[in-house]
């Protein structure tokens, strides 16, 4: 059957079987890798990506779901190059080591803050509650969350003692 | 990974077109909502549909959270965050939102729905438990019209419901009488997954007699989700922590639990016992407006 | 000049990784990422039983089926000698199963077809007759006489035995337990876990059927080592073999070892002449791949009646599975379990080992263990644990009065392991400061008389990291020493090519700032290049913390084999004696007159152009190493968990966890505290909730992520770490290692803590993970066991 689905702005359009997974559609299909996978039973959410706007995993998605709706995914984060404030926050605040489940975070935090620039803590924590993450013991990921509320709100940003360099 | 096998697809327009599509497709065909249930499934080829009716555009019609007289509505499509989200419906029965706060994770709550979890039946359901509790009504609708079936009548068994394979669930009705309070306790060994053992429990108060009591455990073989011997003993009782326990020893003494490595069945009927007694004492509390 | 924040970042400090760039925008590149023209897609058939004879396998309607190119047995396999590979333990596996499969989820068949999902449907259709046989479901009962023989394919096996090991002086030791005043024993058990990274095993195998070369993408913490090993299974020539380690998504000691998957998808390329994808399933993963522990423990500790320890003795039952396949230093079947000696001074102490095969997935040494100390550092801070409730002494200051002074570093223990350098003491007092120990007590006190449960958990731990020194440690006779390579380009830019492999860990942005440290260059001017055997200087990988140890000292001494010839370039520069000059962090300049000097930038072209150097000097300015540590390094630290938990559901709440940490010097403290940060949230994990657990059947009862639990952001409280810093003494920079001290460290923290908690109930010692029924049921009286199914 054909699929469409419009990823980050883009209509994509595919023959795919009905029971090509959404994830797939995304890596295999459209060619986004940056969306991982994990798991088979919906629970480590390396997955998750936008489906109209809100963070769904996309294994537990058949692509001809999502037929005519809107996927956003990691490589629709960044503005023509500008990298979001929650992709700086991952990197000021060492939210990643591995980076597999980092695109799948970076997609509820930047839901988490657009639903609630302020979050406390236990929000953040409360927010990523279904992804895993085998690396940082999640501290980092939610001082990374913090650090972008901060950034778009303006207020004081966690001192960064590192020049630029790294970023180029 | 893992992926199911092959099966056709098939988008309904309307509740009439999902039901008319279910009666050409024939008894293997599923409907498919949030599928956070069925496809996990699918994919481990533990189900295998051979067509899948999706519903996901049927929101307008299937997927309203409101007030109807004198019920609380839930439709069948409404989303685990939408109702953990609903004002009116911790306004009445905060044991939604107990119950929402524990279902899976806030991802698959965005996508995963109320009707779906209903219909999979499976025996560690939380909210078939919540709507066990609160007596609830489920609104069904096949080819040969609409029928109403109480939610302690929807299972009959670990996967099995009444529903026809060309019925389709609307919504969930669920009566507001005052003087309401309840409650939902669950362990887990971990967040997000499913319950040793829960319990829910509704409580109506007259001054300090329990003038109606709904009970609802999941995941320790309780039938039909519900404690019917406990409610009828602590029904007019005085709603105190002596009367909570009593009621709640009957309820674990009723339940059937099977060992698996969530725990071995004494400590899941212990929980059983433990659980109902904090769930009705939470919500005799509630509905004494001492607690939120 | 510069002023310091317009100075560009060099050497030690927080600096943002390298490795980010492209992780934060998804442009990683890991092994299911590979895409090849004309690659096929592989898939894996696995036996459903854990022990039963193959009588015969049917493969003819999985060929049949549209878009299947080939399915191959372990018949195919035997006919080309492929049928059995040898582990890392000497010993053999099976690449696809002939004779019988022996542990449930064994590799049966693999099928090659055009894309995932078909080969997916055609591994259903291969019908495989097995006739089940008895399964050693517990290790316990492996050597007992009427259990049915496993390894029937081994001439002279007549049991389930696989080896016996000591470490320690037994005679003594039984010396000083006869005239103790207290000796306490305790059966512990570390259960079987699994690593678990997010990203499962895969590989991508493209054999060049015109040039004969084969090019491997895969999950490898080992690209080197496995490259020997292929060489040495598959007869290749070596230098006809190129692996390639891309991007892992974490690998915890899991992708060390060889898997039949990566072998078959070779054979899979070899056979159909395209490139071969292979990626196995989360399922495939949990019940296949190597898991850790599985250490069946009996310990003893003796003591003088006021809190003096002076013996431990530890006889352990190690179940390897069904294959001896942990990847361990050659000599040292229990790994470094002989380090259980932990962190104390003790007049004696002995371990006896037995290895036994059981039906169940090879593996042992993964996770993050320092190879087995895990299981150490869980044994004797339990057994410290034990022991203070018998004497009903304060752990804290139990663990106080036996610890190592700093003066008695370098210490040698009782089972022979010298111990380079540390503080002890003041790490514990940091940690109970920051934790308010006596606090901590006086609200526990309080709790109690409400009857609340509330428990504090200490732990202390030793690491014996950087294997390590080539007389003493190979894998599989390859000595464990690591290269480096580092080029500094004419215009100054540095290309450091090294050995070992990131998983997460850094190595991109840490070993650019050792080199930078060296020779004063931007760390931004430094691309290091790693996980590709092309293109790298053989060593032995990543794992057991070695990195830092061995490959980080490589790293620091390539780095000052180009200073030293930079000096000489820049004696010619500068038209003086090499003696005459000295080092400023970035350049050379003659002693005395610091404005006569030239920068490393400026050497390394000067190295390049047609200057005139003295005679024997060639140009360039390249240099290559080969790092053999002289000893291990021993990282420590003390670690302080608090709990709650709910009485009345035996539901456990970590509130507050503290962390001191010494791993000497740290090159990147935010990276050193991410390492630490992740260790914990491993030890939460394992003390309460990760396990796999088997049926009597062999049934694997946590083969998916809703079985096999870990950890989410709601179990982890908001860690709290502290460090002390004592430099390794034989180390080039000092530093000693992080990667696993957390994982070996906290496990017994969160235990202790909750075992602390019920005490009132009299419970003295439950096994891992305590999950809500297992800590109920320790209090009713009537603990599991947590490794088999729960009856």
């Amino acid at each position: 059957m054909e699929v469409s689905i419009n990823i980050n702005g883009t209509a994509e359009t595919h023959d795919v079987e009905p029971r090509l997974l959404l994830v797939h559609f995304i890596r295999e299909k459209a060619g986004l890798r940056g969306t991982h996978w994990g798991c088979d039973t919906s629970n480590c959410g390396t997955c998750v990506v936008w489906l109209d706007g809100k963070p769904v995993k996309s294994c537990t998605v058949f692509a001809a779901m999502a037929d005519g709706h809107e996927v956003r995914t990691v490589e629709g984060l960044d503005q023509g190059g500008q990298l979001d404030p929650v992709q700086e926050g991952f990197m000021e605040c060492h939210g990643l080591q591995c980076g597999f489940c980092t695109p799948g975070m970076l997609m509820t935090a930047r839901a988490l803050l657009d639903a609630n620039p302020d979050p406390t803590d236990p929000e953040i924590r409360e927010a990523i509650s279904g992804q895993l993450c085998r690396c940082t013991g999640y501290e980092n990921i939610v001082r990374s969350v913090r650090w972008a509320a901060e950034k778009e709100a303006g207020g004081p940003v966690t001192e960064s003692e590192t020049p630029v360099e790294a970023k180029a | 990974m893992q992926v199911p096998a092959p099966f056709t697809y098939e988008r309904a327009t309307s509740v009439e077109h999902a039901i008319e599509l279910l009666g050409q497709l024939g008894p293997e065909a599923r409907v498919v909502a949030g599928g956070h249930s069925l496809i996990p499934m699918m994919k481990l080829r533990l189900a295998r549909p051979d067509a899948l009716v999706d519903i996901n555009d049927l929101g307008a019609e299937l997927a309203q959270i409101r007030v109807d007289g004198d019920a609380l509505v839930i439709g069948a499509l409404a989303r685990h965050a939408d109702v953990l989200a609903s004002a009116v419906v911790g306004e009445h029965f905060p044991i939604f939102h107990d119950a929402e706060r524990v279902i899976a994770d806030p991802v698959v709550r965005n996508f995963g729905t109320v009707g779906g979890s209903l219909c999979q039946a499976d025996p560690a359901e939380d909210l078939a438990a919540v709507f066990a509790a609160l007596d609830a009504v489920a609104v069904l609708r096949g080819a040969a019209g609409v029928r109403e079936v109480r939610v302690r009548e929807l299972h009959v068994g670990p996967y099995e419901t009444v529903l026809a394979p060309d019925e389709l669930m609307l919504e969930l009705r669920v009566p507001i009488r005052p003087g309401g309070g309840s409650a939902y306790e669950k362990v887990e060994r971990r967040v997000g997954d499913y319950p040793v053992a829960a319990a829910g429990a509704a409580v109506w108060l007259d001054g300090d007699t329990v003038r109606d009591v709904g009970i609802g455990l999941t995941a320790v073989g309780a039938e039909h989700f519900t404690a019917p011997a406990a409610e009828e003993a602590l029904r007019g009782q005085p709603a105190t922590e002596e009367s909570f326990q009593a009621a709640a020893r009957l309820a674990a003494e009723h339940c059937n639990p099977s060992a698996d490595q969530r725990g071995p069945v004494d400590y899941k009927r212990h929980l059983a016992a433990e659980l109902t007694t904090r769930a009705l004492r939470r919500a005799a509390a509630r509905a004494r407006g001492q607690e939120a | 000049m510069t002023t310091v924040e317009e100075r560009p970042h060099t050497g030690f400090g927080r600096t943002l990784r390298k490795e980010d760039v492209r992780l934060v925008r998804g442009k990683g590149n890991y092994v299911d990422d590979v895409r090849l023209p004309g690659m096929l897609h592989g898939a894996l058939l696995r036996s459903p039983y854990a022990h039963a004879k193959i009588n015969s396998i049917d493969t003819s309607a999985a060929e049949a089926l549209p878009g299947v190119k080939a399915v191959v047995t372990g018949e195919t396999l035997k006919g080309l000698g492929l049928a059995w590979m040898p582990t890392l333990s000497y010993d053999v596996q099976a690449v696809l199963a002939t004779d019988k499969v022996r542990y449930q989820g064994q590799e049966v068949a693999f099928v090659i077809a055009e894309d995932h999902y078909t080969a997916r449907d055609a591994v259903e259709l291969i019908e495989v007759d097995y006739e089940p046989l008895p399964v050693v479901f517990d290790a316990k009962r492996a050597l007992e006489p009427d259990a049915p023989v496993i390894r029937d394919d081994k001439e002279d096996q007549r049991d389930n035995h696989i080896f016996d090991w000591e470490s320690g002086d037994a005679a003594r030791t039984e010396e000083v337990f006869a005239n103790a005043e207290v000796v306490v024993a305790e059966d512990i058990l570390y259960p079987r876990v699994h690593p678990a990274p997010l990203e499962t095993c895969g590989s991508v195998a493209d054999m060049d059927p015109v040039t004969g070369k084969l090019t491997l993408w895969t999950t490898s913490q080992a690209p080197h080592a496995h490259r020997t090993v292929y060489a040495l299974v598959a007869g290749l020539p070596e230098h006809k073999i190129r692996v390639i380690a891309p991007d892992i998504g974490g690998g915890f000691g899991g992708k060390v070892g060889i898997y039949p998957g990566y072998v078959m998808s070779i054979v899979g390329s070899i056979v159909t002449g395209r490139p071969v994808k292979w990626v196995e399933d989360r399922a495939e993963h949990l019940m296949s791949t190597a898991f850790a522990r599985d250490y069946h423990m009996r310990g003893e500790i003796a003591a003088t009646k006021d809190g003096k320890i002076l013996g431990l003795r530890v006889k352990v039952i190690a179940d390897h599975g069904a294959f001896n396949a942990t990847a361990q230093p050659t000599k040292f079947p229990a790994g470094f379990f002989h380090v259980f000696t932990g962190s104390y001074d003790l007049r004696a102490a002995h371990c006896a080992v037995t290895g036994v095969y059981t039906n169940k997935a090879p593996g042992g040494v993964a996770y993050a263990c320092s190879f087995r100390i895990t299981e150490a550092v869980y044994l004797v801070e339990r057994m410290v644990d034990v022991l203070a409730y018998e004497l009903k002494a304060d752990p804290a200051e139990l663990r106080m009065k036996n610890l190592l002074k700093p003066d008695q570093f370098p210490y040698t223990t009782q089972t022979g392991w010298e111990y380079d350098s540390g503080d002890y003491p003041k790490a514990l007092q940091l940690a109970m400061e920051m934790a308010g120990y006596d606090e901590l007590r006086r609200e526990q006190a309080e709790k109690r008389e409400r009857g609340e449960l509330m428990g504090v958990g200490i732990a202390f731990f030793t690491e014996a990291v950087g294997a390590g020194p080539r007389k003493h440690m190979d894998i599989l006779g390859l000595g464990m020493a690591d290269g480096a390579e580092l080029r500094i380009h004419p215009t100054g830019k540095a290309v450091l090519r090294i050995s070992v492999k990131t998983q997460g860990q850094g190595h991109e942005t840490t070993f650019a700032q050792i080199v930078g440290n060296e020779l004063g260059l931007p760390t931004a001017d430094i691309e290091v290049v790693h996980g590709d055997t092309d293109q790298t200087p053989f060593g032995l990988g990543t794992y057991g913390s070695r990195s830092t140890p061995v490959s980080g000292a490589a790293t620091a001494l390539v780095a000052r084999k180009i200073r030293d010839k930079a000096k000489i370039v820049a004696s010619a520069m500068l038209e003086v004696s090499p003696d005459d000059l000295e080092w400023a962090g970035n350049r050379w300049h003659v002693k005395g007159d610091p404005e006569q000097g030239k920068t490393i930038q400026e050497i390394a072209l000067a190295a390049h152009s047609s200057l005139e150097l003295p005679e024997g000097v060639e140009g360039h300015l390249d240099a290559t190493t080969v790092y053999n540590p002289p000893n291990l390094t021993y990282p420590f630290g003390a670690y302080i968990c608090v709990v709650d938990v709910d009485k009345g559901t035996g539901a456990v709440k970590v509130r507050r966890f503290i962390a001191v940490d010494d791993c000497g010097v740290r090159i990147n403290p935010m990276i050193v505290e991410g390492q630490v940060h992740g260790g914990l949230a491993d030890g939460v994990g394992m003390a309460l909730m990760q396990v796999m657990a088997f049926d009597e059947e062999g049934n694997h009862l946590g083969a998916s992520f809703m079985d096999y639990l870990l950890p989410t952001s709601l179990e982890c409280p908001s860690w709290e770490l502290g460090e002390t810093v004592t430099p390794s003494p034989h180390h080039p920079i000092g530093a000693k290692g992080v990667g696993e001290s957390a994982t070996v460290g906290s496990p017994a923290a969160v235990v202790n803590a909750v075992l602390d908690a019920i005490r009132p109930y009299g419970v003295r010692h439950a096994d891992m993970p305590l999950t809500p029924a297992a800590v109920w049921a320790a209090m009713q009286g009537r603990p599991i066991r947590t490794d088999l199914a729960i009856p």
